[in-house]
């Protein structure tokens, strides 16, 4: 809601002026966005009447010309602009005045000849970018008064960012009303008189859907100029409204709307044919809108429709065969409620919105219908001629306004402040909210332009709001106590990812909506969730994986020279599953994903510099699981190298992977060098254990070295599960610390060298038990898997 | 003759300080122990006195006993003198050898960091966490229910029009009915009362929902100021006399224990949600630095709308409280200086390693 703050002072007229005014606005909810001075400051501007233009010796351009300021003597003065012409009036700058921009009046000789002072253009008094020539004004303004004051120049552009729920303050009087309730000031509302009827032509009107159209009431107007000039004071303040004047007549039902908030329509009524009825559309209507939109209409949309056609979508916006041209004569003219339910979201659904529907939809004074036709045919009748007709009026069960119950204590609890009754009354008053006295309740009855107040909170609502949020305590919080659980057999997501980042990853936050090629490319997701309405193709799909981030992280990272790039993140993912909860149809699980690009380590004197690899990665996510011992298994995925990549099994459950991305993405997102990563489902990194104590052994560990040759084909997952399945028990540890192959090792063949621990808890092992428990897992290796001793 | 007597008492000193200068003419430890054995080894110089003393006389056999005993010390604390300093020596050698250039960076890898709206809301976290406040989660593709109507945003509502939702493709490539991306945490509040609630129903009186959500929310906005992903913390606290004093006072708090002063003001304006009344924008401004007086909207709130209560079987008469929608991406430019939000999403490492 935009408009002059000069306007709204003609309804009210409070002390407050400038920031405070504005910030009282804000402080109430009626937020003020924007404010802008109409023009910026200067003075000793004039209206200046031209009477005589001379041409001057030796230029093109300048002319010399003798003003009228209404000082007795006229003033000689220079003058460029293309415009100049006896008779017209402009702004003239008298010497000693400071125009914006710093320029300074002065007596000055120009071409040798002597100017007492400037014609100025829009431009020049900052008032507007026009700068084709001088501001010609009004021919009736008079000569010598102050410009400011002729174009009412002391005046400043609000404009407020009403919510939803105050479409009350969508009019002029509506926010003076609120100024006044803030202000105490009192509101001097328009005074609308009834237009005698002189004419007898009316046009009858049927509510065919009363409860989208409670009331509709029109009247012909016959006999109007159309061609009419808007007066310059009506065509100012629509133009600090932010409208632009068109038409007499479409800007007498602009203003009106502006006014009194209630939107209006013009129909030619030599257009028109028969009764109107208000109606909902049939399916398969269609409608060509004042805009030149031509809409199929769906059958929950409001009509105006004449004997022939629709000729409005009703409280959205006119037809353009029935509306009015400069060339109508006869008006028919509506002022209607229509039910904010019957109209909201419709004007949107095809994807527009008009003043009317914008008020309509939040709600209309269905007690103000009657008094803006009369105030529209008023100011039709004076500015463009005419008689008026009777007023048809077509009226079934308007709104209730059910009595609200206020308790004061339900205040008091609301607010966590206590206010005296008398206060509640006041205030209430204040507001114009009426009441009944019950006991100690407030029985309120919301006038017919409140839509917002239905329950005791919004009651409550408003008196806060005059009262002053800021007057309301803001107290330390008392609560309950009892402590959070903290359950040790889960760790938190800030742990994991501590965890991650002392690991050198540094955590990123890419977008859920990727490129689609992501999804095929990094998940082979052919169950792709598309957005019905995303802001760019390739923000397009919601992500199953988080690869493609991170992938895009390196490419960016790359072109701004950081060669070694180690991100992170975790974000849901999402899954179309039939199973899916709690939102049906989609399972949305946490994950977590890391990418290792570039050198092992920083770049760093004291390390020679490799590049990541395949265990480096798996290593930290080793880390990252324990003391969760994943199991690793080949396998492929569409994201990886085939023959580098493993899934992770935890607890019999693929929860993961791991390996090098694919070299052909690696080609076609043009990574110079292959990335290493992980995705890991963020559940299982969540789970922790709790410590079981076992008792130390305090007998002396055996340590025995094995080595052993076996295929180079043979994974050493297998080998050691087998080994620490088919060992004895006092075998505590195998671990393996060497693979070899090469020279002294046969082709085809690798070398693995094993540390193997063995102790018992209660005695000393004898060296015939070890070489035993040795002899039991060499003939077990030579048996199962061909191992053959390296000695 | 006994070689006793081939030399007077005087001898010993010789030998002493014959020992003496043979020791410090070597600096090599083996070198040492070889003339050790030349004055105290099987058949050194003192030794050999030493084997001769049964030769003597019993009463000049305890002088010249003592005065070998005396030469013997006296070598033998010459010896360790000798050895002590050619150990130091060598030590010091070796320290002079092993010194390193300290000033040479350590090895290994380098850490990476947290983004910083990461931090914001683990800082978030841990504050509400101190008075209680339990943290839940909740899905990022939501149902139209959760998400408007269960807040009191019915289809056609002109609130609905605040939020630029974005909505998904059913298999045709039709508009998914429904079914939306969350445009803010509030429908967790909704998730969270109806757990609460069925957890609790059997209980007299139910106990307090304290809890914060903080999560990633969607709406079709991109410019420098917005962007179509962005992070909110919804925060709810129900209980049997919660007001919206204790709103203002829970917030005023947290805001100066986040930006650790009280060097800022808060202030709250009347607002609309369909799911609150009365609601409000917290806005807050900082007293002094770059940005002293301007009002920076950074939340909005208000207690809980009876509607919204019943929607999850509360009755609103018995409990009653209030809920915020914070920005957390604002509070992090406010508390680190980033003058753009894009950088958030952007992914540059040396934008992000500066929250290391």
């Amino acid at each position: 809601m935009k408009f002059s703050e000069s306007w709204l002072r003609s309804f009210v007229d409070p002390a407050c002026s400038g920031d405070d005014f504005s910030h009282l606005l804000t402080m109430a909810g009626l937020e003020v966005e924007e404010e802008a001075l109409v023009a910026p400051s200067f003075e000793k501007v004039v209206v200046g009447q031209v009477l005589e233009v001379g041409k001057l010796p030796d230029a093109d351009r300048l002319q010399v010309c003798r003003v009228d300021v209404g000082s007795g003597e006229p003033l000689q003065i220079v003058c460029g602009a293309p415009n100049a012409a006896a008779g017209i009036k402009v702004p003239c700058a008298l010497p000693g005045a400071e125009l914006p921009g710093g320029i300074r009046i002065k007596v000055s000789k120009l071409r040798g000849i002597e100017s007492f002072g400037m014609l100025c253009s829009a431009r020049e008094l900052g008032i507007s970018d026009d700068a084709a020539g001088l501001l010609v004004l009004a021919a009736d303004a008079s000569v010598g008064e102050d410009i400011r004051r002729h174009l009412d120049l002391d005046d400043r552009l609000l404009t407020l960012k009403l919510t939803p729920n105050r479409a009350d303050c969508l009019s002029l009087e509506g926010v003076a009303r609120e100024v006044a309730a803030l202000t105490g000031a009192p509101a001097r509302f328009i005074d609308v008189e009834e237009v005698a009827a002189t004419l007898p032509h009316s046009r009858p009107v049927l509510l065919d859907a009363p409860a989208a159209c409670p009331r509709y009431c029109g009247r012909i107007i016959a006999g109007v100029n159309a061609g009419a000039l808007t007066p310059a004071w009506m065509r100012r303040r629509l133009e600090r409204s932010g409208i632009r004047p068109i038409s007499a007549l479409v800007d007498i039902t602009n203003y009106v709307m502006l006014e009194l908030g209630q939107p209006l329509h013009a129909f030619d009524n030599a257009r028109l044919s028969g009764a109107l009825h208000v109606r909902m559309a049939r399916a398969g209507e269609e409608i060509v809108l004042l805009n030149e939109q031509t809409l199929a209409l769906q059958d929950d949309i409001l009509l105006i429709a004449d004997e022939l056609r629709p000729v409005a979508m009703g409280g959205i916006m006119g037809g353009e065969e029935s509306g009015i041209s400069l060339a109508t004569t006869e008006v028919f003219l509506e002022s209607a409620f229509f039910a904010p339910q019957a109209i909201a979201g419709r004007a949107r659904r095809y994807g527009f919105v008009s003043d009317a529907s914008h008020r309509f939809e939040r709600g209309v004074d269905f007690g103000g219908t009657r008094r803006a036709l009369e105030r529209a045919t008023r100011l039709i009748i004076d500015i463009c001629g005419g008689q008026a007709g009777p007023i048809s009026e077509a009226l079934a069960a308007l709104p209730e306004r059910r009595p609200v119950r206020l308790r004061p204590a339900r205040v008091a609890r609301v607010l966590g402040l206590t206010l005296p009754a008398e206060r509640i009354g006041e205030l209430l008053l204040r507001l114009g909210l009426p009441f009944i006295r019950e006991v100690a309740d407030f029985v309120v009855t919301p006038p017919t332009y409140r839509f917002d107040i239905e329950i005791e909170e919004d009651l409550i609502e408003e008196i806060a709001r005059l009262h002053g949020y800021d007057n309301i305590p803001a107290p330390a919080p008392r609560g309950w106590l009892s402590m959070l659980p903290q359950t040790e057999s889960s760790r938190s997501l800030a742990r994991v990812r501590q965890i991650l980042a002392d690991c050198g990853y540094q955590e990123v936050v890419n977008f859920a909506f990727v490129e689609e090629a992501w999804e095929t490319d990094f998940a082979g997701n052919d169950q792709l969730i598309r957005l019905a309405n995303p802001i760019a193709s390739q923000l397009s799909v919601m992500r199953s994986t988080l690869i493609g981030g991170l992938v895009a992280n390196v490419a960016t990272n790359l072109k701004r020279r950081q060669s070694r790039v180690r991100v992170f993140e975790t974000g849901r993912c999402f899954f179309r599953d039939p199973a899916g909860r709690p939102v049906a149809g989609f399972r949305q699980p946490w994950k977590l994903t890391a990418l290792a690009y570039g050198d092992a380590l920083p770049e760093q004197w004291g390390v020679v510099a490799r590049d990541v690899d395949f265990f480096d990665v798996k290593g930290d996510l080793e880390r990252l699981l324990a003391p969760h011992a994943g199991c690793f298994e080949k396998a492929a995925h569409p994201a990886l190298h085939p023959g580098r990549s493993a899934q992770v099994v935890v607890d019999g459950q693929v929860v993961g992977f791991v390996g090098e991305l694919h070299p052909r993405w690696q080609q076609k997102y043009d990574l110079p060098l292959p990335p290493v990563l992980f995705e890991i489902e963020l559940d299982v990194l969540l789970q922790a254990r709790l410590p079981q104590y076992a008792e130390v052994s305090r007998q002396p560990p055996v340590i025995r070295d094995m080595a052993i040759v076996v295929d180079q084909a043979l994974e050493l997952q297998q080998l050691v599960s087998g080994m620490k399945a088919n060992a004895p028990s006092l075998v505590r540890t195998i671990s393996l610390f060497d693979v070899y192959a090469g020279r002294g090792v046969e082709a085809g063949k690798k070398s693995l060298a094993f540390r193997i621990v063995m102790q018992d808890t209660q005695k000393t092992l004898l060296e015939a038990e070890v070489d035993a428990a040795m002899g039991q897992l060499t003939t077990y290796l030579q048996e199962a898997f061909g191992a053959q001793l390296r000695v | 003759m006994s070689l006793l007597f081939s030399v007077n008492m005087h001898n010993f000193d010789q030998i002493i300080q014959d020992a003496s200068l043979a020791f410090a003419a070597t600096d090599d430890p083996d070198a040492l122990e070889q003339i050790k054995a030349s004055f105290l080894g099987k058949s050194g110089k003192i030794t050999r006195f030493l084997k001769e003393l049964a030769k003597l006389p019993p009463d000049e056999r305890r002088t010249v006993g003592a005065a070998i005993n005396r030469a013997k010390e006296a070598v033998e604390l010459a010896l360790n003198c000798r050895r002590e300093s050619i150990r130091r020596v060598a030590l010091e050698a070796r320290l002079a050898e092993e010194s390193l250039d300290v000033t040479l960076p350590g090895r290994g890898e380098a850490r990476g960091g947290l983004h910083p709206v990461t931090r914001t809301l683990e800082r978030m976290e841990g504050l509400f966490r101190s008075i209680g406040f339990d943290v839940a989660d909740g899905p990022e593709i939501e149902a139209d229910f959760q998400n408007f109507t269960a807040l009191n945003t019915p289809e056609d509502h002109p609130a609905r029009s605040m939020h630029d939702t974005f909505y998904l493709q059913d298999e045709t490539g039709g508009v998914a009915p429904g079914i939306l991306l969350r445009t803010h945490t509030s429908p967790i509040q909704v998730r969270y009362m109806q757990a609460h609630v069925a957890k609790h129903s059997s209980a007299e009186t139910m106990p307090e929902i304290r809890v914060i959500a903080p999560g990633r929310v969607y709406r079709v906005d991109s410019d420098a100021t917005h962007s179509p992903m962005f992070h909110q913390v919804e925060g709810l606290w129900i209980g049997e006399n919660v007001s919206f004093a204790d709103l203002k006072g829970v917030v005023g708090d947290f805001l100066r224990r986040f930006f650790e002063s009280d060097d800022l003001q808060v202030r709250f304006r009347p607002s609309f949600f369909p799911f609150t009344e009365p609601s409000a924008e917290i806005d807050m401004a900082f007293m002094s630095g770059a940005l002293k007086g301007h009002w920076l909207e950074i939340a909005g709130c208000g207690m809980v709308h009876p509607n919204v209560l019943r929607h999850v079987n509360i009755d609103p008469e018995k409990y009653i409280g209030f809920a915020f929608g914070m920005g957390p991406d604002r509070l992090t430019m406010l508390r680190y200086g980033v003058n753009d939000l894009r950088l958030f999403y952007d992914g540059d490492l040396r934008f992000l390693r500066q929250f290391v």
